[in-house]
């Protein structure tokens, strides 16, 4: 069974990653910036296991484990954070959040 | 074109159609619901990789937990749809131009490159399975792994002391 060139792997995650920056720079909603921002992190992780298997080593793999709770860590706090400005803002369009606008 | 390619196609365009869909939609659920299904179609990928365990967590982390997490803060706010308003009018042309340049230059630059590397779906002794990892993590890993449990806790502290009322007392 013939495999599959792991430049297209690579090429996959990039396009992802790019989606995922489009939708940081595009969208005003911040659920939705956070959500571009996990669309970042998975295709960083489609990398690390298509290096990781390229090169037989799991190392690849521990990474994505670790990426994995740090990105649980960074989703628990940024929702507490976007709860927390939606009390007081009544609002979680970004463009509103301007308090420190000089 | 063999089968392993195939599949790849389909599975590639699986993922891109839906992470443009978490793009595109008006509705954050909508956005959270085809967010679900690409992390799903990246963990089909880590099964073709040789990745099992890093498949499933992907599902039950992903997923299931963080994906659940933003569902619920969603429709806790009750603002799924916010209204279109453009205070920088030239900012979406821009990101878009500048997004599509990164992609041409990266894409061009992946795709050139030279380095041989087929990746087979054949299972080998790489194969990510949870006695191996767990092998490298508790052994190789551990004071990393350490680390991570303090980060989580720190973390869980962090949202309970975010998400508290403030009692009386405090300011605002």
């Amino acid at each position: 069974m013939e495999g599959v060139s792991v430049n297209y792997y690579i090429g996959l995650s990039a396009i992802l990653f790019i989606i995922g920056v489009l939708g940081v720079l595009v969208r005003r909603n911040a659920l939705v910036i956070f959500m571009s921002i996990e669309l970042m992190l998975n295709a960083a992780n489609l990398a690390f296991v298509a290096f990781s298997s390229v090169n037989n080593s799991l190392d690849g793999q521990i990474f994505v484990f670790f990426i994995m709770t740090v990105a649980a860590a960074e989703v628990a706090v940024g929702l507490a954070l976007i709860v927390a400005i939606f009390r007081t803002k009544k609002s979680i369009d970004v463009d509103q959040i301007n308090l420190l606008k000089g | 074109m063999t089968t392993d390619l195939i599949l790849f196609l389909i599975l590639a365009a699986v993922a891109i159609a839906t992470a443009v869909g978490m793009l595109l939609s008006r509705n954050a659920v909508y956005s959270a619901l085809f967010l679900v299904l690409n992390f799903s179609t990246v963990a089909v990928f880590y099964l073709l990789l040789g990745a099992p365990f890093i498949a499933i967590t992907q599902v039950t982390v992903y997923a299931g937990a963080i994906m659940v997490l933003f569902l619920f803060v969603i429709m806790l706010l009750g603002t799924d749809e916010l209204p279109e308003r453009t205070v920088l009018p030239w900012q979406k042309p821009m990101a878009v131009f500048l997004a599509v340049v990164l992609m041409v230059e990266g894409v061009y630059l992946i795709l050139t490159q030279k380095t041989p590397g087929l990746i087979n779906n054949a299972p080998t002794e790489s194969t990510g399975s949870p006695q191996a990892i767990g092998n490298l993590l508790f052994d190789q890993y551990l004071l990393p792994f350490e680390v991570t449990s303090i980060l989580l806790l720190v973390a869980m502290v962090g949202a309970i002391v975010l998400t508290n009322k403030e009692k009386k007392g405090g300011q605002s």
